[in-house]
C-alpha cells in the first residue's frame, strides 16, 4: 500500500518536481466524505483524485484566464487514509517551477463553489488548510419579516379595540333612548338575567350608564 | 372560646345572608357575572398557571433532588396553597367585592391590605407584560427560515462572524444583543430600543382588547388563552419524546435524591413556589370569585384549581426536560464529534475508525503512544451530566436554552411559533388577574369619576403601566426587570397573605366565616380547614417570610450582567447595585408592605378623632363595579 502511494507521488513522464521539498508552495487538502455524505459516501480512489486535479487545473485556468494549465500540472503527494494530501501547482511553461501560494489561493477561492460541488461537499468537508472559506452573504430582505408579522398583529388589535369601543358606544346610545320610555322597560325583559332596578319602588336610583352591564337593554 | 378581636359595626358594613339570598333570587344588581362556571374556572386556572409553572418549577425540581422535590411541594401545596386559595375564594364570594372592598368591609383599618394588593398587582403587571412583549418579539421573528438565532451574523468585512457572537453563541447573541441590546450595567441606560417599544405597544394593546370590559371580555378570551397552552404542551411532549436523548432528560429530572429533603432551602423553595404559583394575595382571585353566584361551591373550586396547577407544573416539567435532554444529548454528541475529528485529523486516521463507542479506548491507546500530541490538541471533556445540569430557569430557559433546542429540530419555525404562542397565552391569562387586581380596587377607592365607563378605566391603567414599563425597554431594561422580579413580587405578597389570614381568622371571626361558608355551600368547613387557616398556614407563610428576609438581608445586593468587555466573558459577572438603588428597592418592597400599618393607623386616628367612619361603608351600598344599588338608600 505504502510503496504504491509513493509511486503515485511521482508525476509521470515529465521532469519530477520533488513534492516533499516544495511543500512551502503547496496546500494541504482534507476531505471528510463519510461525515458529509453518510450512506451515500463514495470511495476515494485514483479516479476521484484525477477529478480533483482536473478541478484545480480548471480553477487555475479560470483565474489566470489562459488555457495553459493541464491536469499534469497539478502534483499531488503524501496521501493518507484520512483522505488528506498535499498538492502543488506547477507552471505550464516550466514544470520544475511551482506557482506561488498566493495565486493558487485566489484561484481556489474564486472557484471554491464549483470545486465543492464537483465532490458534493462543502467548505467544511473539503478543507483547504490555510485558505479561509468564503462566507455566503446573508439574505437581507427589504422589510424585516418580523415587522410584517407585527403589522398584522397590531392591525388586528387596533381593529378589535375600535370595534369594541364602537359596540359599547352604540349600546350606551340605545340605553339612553330606552331610558326615555320607562313604561316599556317593565315589560321588556331581556334575555339576560340582569333585571332592571325599575321593578323596585325607588326611582331614585342613580343609573350609571357607563358600566358594563347594560345588557338589559339588548332586547331593543 | 375562639379568639376574636372586637369588630363593632361589621354587621353594618356587609350584606346579611338574607340580603344575599334576596340579591341572588331577584338577580338584581349590576355586578358583572360569569356567563358560566367554565369561564370562571378557566380564568382562575389561567391566572394561577403562568410562566412560573414552565420555567421555575422544572428548575427547582431538578436542582432540589428531582423526584424527591415532589414531597415538599405536595406537602406545602396542602398546608399552604389550598387553604389560602379556599380562603380567598370564599371571602370574595361572600362579600361580593374586590380585594379593597372586602378588607374595608371587614374593618376600615384593613383597607391598607387591599391597597397593598393593588400596588403589588400593578407593579408585577408592569414587568410581567414586558416579558410577554419579549415573547411577542420572538414570536414575530419566528416566521422565517432559518431562524435568526440559529446563526451568528457576519462582521463588517465578511471574513468571519461577529466577535461577541463567536465567543458566546448565536442564541445568546440574539437574546442579549439583538433583542435586549443590553448595556453593561444598570446605570447605563442605553436609550430606548425601538423594536422593544413596538413589542410593548403590541403586548399592552392585546391585553387591552382582552380586558376592555372586564370579565365580559376576558371571559371570552380565556377559552383560548387557558386551553391553548395545554394543547401546545402535549404537542411538544409528543415531539420531545420522539427526539434522541429526551428520556435521559426526564430521568435526570425525576431521579430522586432523598438527602435533599434535609436541606431547609429545598422546603423554602417549595413553599415559595407554591405561594407564588397560586398568584395569592394579588387580589385578583378575590375579585374573580366575587362575580360568582352566592351558592357556588368554592371549596370544590379551590381543590380543583390546586390540583390543576400542580398537575400543570409536573406536566410542564416533563415536557421541558425532555427538550433539555435532547439539547444536552445533541451538545454532547457535537462535543464528542469535535474531539473525534481532532483525533482523526491529528493522526491521519481514516474516517469511521473512531466513533462514539470506541472513543475512550482509542483515546487511551493514542495517549499511550503519543501523549504530547494529545495534550496539544486540548480536547474538551464531554460529559452528558454537565450538559444536563446546565439547568436554567426564567428567561434563560425560554429564550436561550429552548430556542437553541428548537433550532436543532426539523421544521424549526413551526416549533418556535408554537412555543412562543404557548408562552404568550400563559402570560396573558396571568395578566388578566393582575389587571383585575389593579382596576377594581382603583374603582373602589373612588379615584376615577363614577361617570367614566369601564373601557376608560382599563385604558388609563394600561396606558400608565405602558408608560412606566418603558423603563424595561431601555438598554438596561433586563436588569430593571430582574430587580422588579426580586423585590416587587416577593416580600409584600407574603406580608399581605399573612395579614389576610389573620384578618379572616381573628378580625372577621372564624365562627362567622364558618357560618358564611355553611350558608354558601351547605356544610361547615371541617377541622382541617380550621386548623390551616388559624394556625398552620399563617405559620408556614411567616416562616417563609422570615427566611426570605434573612436571606435577602444577609446576601449582597448584586445582579448579573452581560458585558462583552469583561474578562470572563461569556460567563456572566456579578456587579453591585449602585447606592441609589436602595431607594428603588425600598419603594418596590417597602412601600406596599408599609401601606398596611400606615393606613391602619390613619384610619384608626380618623375613627377615634372624628367619631364615625365614612358613610360610604353603609351596608346597603355594595362596593361593586357598577354603581346602581337596588336597595332603598343610595350612597355615593
Amino acid at each position: 500500500m505504502f510503496p504504491l502511494l509513493l509511486l503515485l507521488c511521482l508525476p509521470p513522464a515529465l521532469a519530477a518536481v520533488d513534492c516533499v521539498n516544495e511543500y512551502r508552495n503547496g496546500y494541504q487538502v482534507r476531505l471528510s466524505i463519510k461525515t458529509a455524505l453518510g450512506d451515500q459516501a463514495y470511495d476515494w480512489n485514483e479516479s476521484e483524485l484525477f477529478l480533483f486535479r482536473a478541478t484545480i487545473a480548471f480553477a487555475m485556468r479560470k483565474f489566470t484566464k489562459t488555457e495553459a494549465y493541464e491536469v499534469s500540472n497539478i502534483v499531488v503527494c503524501n496521501q493518507t487514509p484520512r483522505v488528506s494530501f498535499w498538492f502543488i501547482v506547477t507552471s505550464p511553461e516550466n514544470p520544475a517551477q511551482a506557482i506561488s501560494k498566493n495565486i493558487v489561493e485566489q484561484a481556489v477561492r474564486e472557484s471554491r463553489n464549483r470545486i465543492n460541488n464537483a465532490f458534493l461537499l462543502t467548505d467544511k468537508s473539503l478543507e483547504f488548510l490555510g485558505i479561509p472559506p468564503t462566507l455566503a452573504a446573508p439574505i437581507n430582505p427589504d422589510t424585516p419579516p418580523w415587522l410584517i408579522v407585527f403589522g398584522v398583529v397590531i392591525g388586528a388589535v387596533c381593529a378589535g379595540i375600535v370595534a369594541l369601543l364602537i359596540m359599547s358606544f352604540v349600546k350606551r346610545r340605545r340605553g339612553k333612548k330606552a331610558k326615555e320610555v320607562p313604561e316599556e322597560e317593565d315589560q321588556a325583559k331581556g334575555t339576560d338575567k340582569a333585571v332592571t332596578g325599575e321593578t323596585f319602588e325607588d326611582r331614585n336610583g342613580v343609573y350609571n350608564l357607563g358600566f358594563a352591564d347594560d345588557d338589559r337593554f339588548t332586547q331593543l | 372560646m375562639k379568639l376574636k378581636l372586637p369588630n363593632p359595626g361589621l354587621e353594618d358594613r356587609i350584606l346579611s345572608h338574607a340580603d344575599l339570598e334576596k340579591l341572588e333570587k331577584e338577580e338584581v344588581g349590576d355586578r358583572p357575572k360569569w356567563d358560566n362556571k367554565t369561564q370562571y374556572l378557566l380564568t382562575c386556572v389561567g391566572f394561577c398557571v403562568g410562566l412560573g409553572n414552565v420555567w421555575r418549577f422544572p428548575y427547582l425540581c431538578q436542582s432540589h433532588g428531582g423526584g424527591a422535590f415532589m414531597i415538599p411541594f405536595l406537602i406545602l401545596l396542602v398546608l399552604e396553597g389550598v387553604p389560602l386559595l379556599f380562603l380567598e375564594f370564599a371571602i370574595g364570594q361572600r362579600l361580593r367585592s374586590g380585594s379593597l372592598g372586602v378588607w374595608r368591609s371587614i374593618h376600615p383599618c384593613l383597607a391598607g391590605v387591599g391597597i397593598a394588593s393593588m400596588m403589588v398587582s400593578f407593579l408585577v403587571g408592569m414587568y410581567y407584560n414586558t416579558i410577554i412583549a419579549w415573547v411577542m418579539w420572538y414570536f414575530f421573528n419566528s416566521f422565517q427560515e432559518p431562524l435568526p438565532w440559529s446563526q451568528c451574523p457576519l462582521n463588517e468585512n465578511m471574513t468571519g462572524v461577529v466577535s461577541e457572537c463567536a465567543r458566546s453563541s448565536s442564541v445568546d447573541y440574539f437574546w442579549y444583543r439583538e433583542t435586549l441590546n443590553t448595556s453593561a450595567d444598570i446605570e447605563d441606560s442605553g436609550g430606548l430600543q425601538w423594536w422593544i417599544v413596538l413589542s410593548l405597544i403590541c403586548a399592552w394593546g392585546v391585553l387591552y382588547v382582552c380586558v376592555i370590559r372586564g370579565i365580559e371580555t376576558t371571559g371570552k378570551a380565556v377559552y383560548v388563552t387557558s386551553t391553548l397552552p395545554y394543547v401546545v404542551l402535549t404537542i411538544f411532549l409528543i415531539r420531545g419524546l420522539t427526539l434522541k436523548g429526551s428520556t435521559s432528560g426526564i430521568i435526570y429530572l425525576f431521579t430522586p435524591q432523598l438527602e435533599e429533603l434535609t436541606n431547609p432551602q429545598t422546603w423554602l423553595d417549595a413553599g415559595a413556589q407554591v405561594f407564588y404559583s397560586f398568584s395569592l394575595a394579588f387580589g385578583g382571585l378575590i375579585s374573580f370569585s366575587s362575580y360568582n353566584p352566592i351558592h357556588n361551591n368554592c371549596e370544590l373550586d379551590a381543590v380543583i384549581i390546586s390540583l390543576v396547577n400542580g398537575f400543570t407544573s409536573v406536566y410542564a416539567a416533563i415536557v421541558v426536560y425532555s427538550i433539555i435532554g435532547f439539547r444536552a444529548t445533541a451538545s454532547f454528541d457535537a462535543c464528542l464529534d469535535g474531539n473525534i475529528l481532532a483525533l482523526l485529523n491529528a493522526f491521519e486516521l481514516p474516517e469511521g475508525s473512531i466513533n462514539e463507542s470506541n472513543y475512550e479506548e482509542a483515546l487511551n491507546r493514542l495517549n499511550g503512544t503519543s501523549s504530547s500530541v494529545i495534550q496539544g490538541l486540548d480536547l474538551d471533556t464531554c460529559d452528558i451530566q454537565t450538559f444536563l445540569s446546565q439547568g436554567v430557569e426564567g428567561t434563560g430557559l425560554a429564550f436561550i436554552v429552548f430556542t437553541e433546542a428548537i433550532t436543532k429540530m426539523p421544521v424549526s419555525p413551526l416549533w418556535s411559533i408554537l412555543f412562543f404562542i404557548m408562552l404568550f397565552c400563559l402570560g396573558l391569562s396571568t395578566m388578566f388577574g393582575s389587571i383585575e387586581g389593579t382596576v377594581v380596587p382603583l374603582q373602589d377607592l373612588g379615584i376615577f369619576p363614577k361617570r367614566w365607563p369601564k373601557e376608560a378605566l382599563t385604558g388609563v391603567v394600561c396606558l400608565v403601566s405602558f408608560g412606566i414599563a418603558l423603563i424595561f425597554a431601555q438598554g438596561s431594561g433586563n436588569y430593571w426587570l430582574a430587580l422588579f422580579d426580586s423585590f416587587a413580587g416577593s416580600v409584600p405578597l407574603l406580608i399581605i397573605a399573612f395579614c389576610e389570614m389573620m384578618a379572616i381568622s381573628y378580625v372577621y371571626g372564624i365562627d362567622r366565616f364558618n357560618k358564611d361558608i355553611e350558608f354558601m355551600i351547605g356544610h361547615k368547613p371541617n377541622f382541617f380547614w380550621q386548623a390551616m387557616w388559624r394556625v398552620i398556614s399563617p405559620l408556614v407563610v411567616f416562616v417563609i417570610f422570615v427566611f426570605y428576609l434573612v436571606t435577602k438581608a444577609t446576601s449582597e445586593l448584586t445582579y448579573i450582567i452581560w458585558d462583552p468587555e469583561s474578562e470572563g466573558f461569556p460567563n456572566q459577572e456579578k456587579a453591585f447595585y449602585p447606592p441609589w438603588m436602595y431607594v428603588i428597592i425600598f419603594i418596590l418592597s417597602g412601600v406596599p408592605a408599609l401601606v398596611i400599618p400606615c393606613v391602619a393607623v390613619y384610619k384608626a386616628i380618623r375613627i377615634y378623632c372624628c367619631g364615625t367612619e365614612d358613610n360610604a361603608y353603609d351596608k346597603k351600598s355594595i362596593s361593586t363595579v357598577s354603581g346602581h344599588v337596588p336597595m332603598s338608600e343610595i350612597r355615593t
